[in-house]
């Protein structure tokens, strides 16, 4: 068996081991143990693009998603300080046993559609084409044939920051405080300064 | 010629994809539900990795790289209304979110 087969088979494995260990209830039940088991499962596929001559989508693989989009999961779930109390164990429902067969469901129909698209794939010989995936390569065709999709994806990303940062306030008017009616605000006006902005400033606070 | 065979690459990413899809219907975490969606969003792009390979085609790989910038606003986004509805119900299990059921 070829090296770059049995590599693909190791890293495969992998991949496909540590994300089932992230669902399943027993390893996974905490979200920080998911957390990390997700982590391990993307330098697995990180690997495998690198297999596959992918070599900049193998280092942002890397820097973006263990790095960036993991970190902040882990963040979050540190934020959150879930005593261990308050990790359910899990419970089998006729939902749940309806999500695995649609799945099963899923998977069996996507194979179906591999069958037809593997039986008449030829690989392209890379030896004439040796800057295939490398970061100037890429670079160039996002530069010049995505030049708008990769400016708007920069208008998506700074959406997206703002966003999160307004959704995850600490105070957001209509959660925290109801929204006084006029004749309050009116009262309110009317006390002594010091007064009137503690109350203004309590309002709602529960 | 690459060793590796097409279907096998498709293959694996199918595994993934309903693997994730698996996590996303039956785990009850939404954080957790969150991570499967971007395991998800892996599965495909190696899908778009393993077509760019066997044709050489580099188009491929800058959708998957517009693909993992798409996860990085959707997991900012979803984590920021995590913790917002932490805030309000002190719960991250979506069976206690049912205000609308009631």
């Amino acid at each position: 068996m070829p090296t770059e087969l049995l590599l693909f088979y190791a890293l495969g494995a992998g991949a496909v081991l540590s994300t089932a260990a992230m669902l399943l209830p027993t390893t996974g039940r905490s979200p920080i143990h998911a957390a990390l088991l997700l982590i391990v499962s993307f330098f697995f596929l990180a690997g495998l693009y690198a297999l596959l001559s992918a070599h900049l989508l193998s280092i942002l693989q890397i820097i973006v998603y263990a790095g960036a989009i993991m970190v902040l999961f882990t963040f979050v779930i540190m934020l959150l300080n879930l005593s261990p109390d308050e990790i359910r164990e899990p419970k089998i429902s006729y939902a749940k046993m309806l999500g695995g067969g649609v799945a099963l469901f899923v998977f069996g129909k996507l194979l179906n559609g591999i069958g037809l698209a593997a039986s008449a794939a030829k690989a392209v010989d890379l030896t004439q084409h040796d800057t295939f995936g490398t970061v100037k390569e890429v670079g160039h065709m996002m530069y010049s044939t995505f030049m708008v999709p990769f400016e708007l994806v920069s208008v998506l990303l700074l959406v997206a920051a703002v966003g999160a940062v307004v959704l995850a306030k600490k105070n957001l008017a209509y959660v925290d405080r109801p929204v006084p009616s006029p004749a309050e605000e009116f009262k309110t006006e009317g006390h002594a300064a010091g007064d009137g902005e503690a109350a203004a400033g309590h309002g709602g606070h529960h | 010629m690459t060793a590796i065979p097409l279907g096998h690459i498709l293959t694996l990413a199918a595994l993934l994809f309903s693997l994730g899809l698996v996590g996303v219907l039956t785990r009850r975490n939404v954080l957790i539900m969150l991570m499967s969606v971007e395991v998800m969003l892996n599965a495909v792009n190696l899908t778009l990795v393993g077509f760019s390979r066997y044709n050489a085609w580099t188009e491929g790989h800058v959708l998957a790289f517009f693909i993992i910038a798409v996860a990085a606003a959707e997991a900012a986004v979803g984590l920021a209304l995590v913790l917002s509805v932490f805030r309000l119900k002190q719960t991250t299990y979506i069976d206690d979110l049912r205000l609308l059921k009631r």
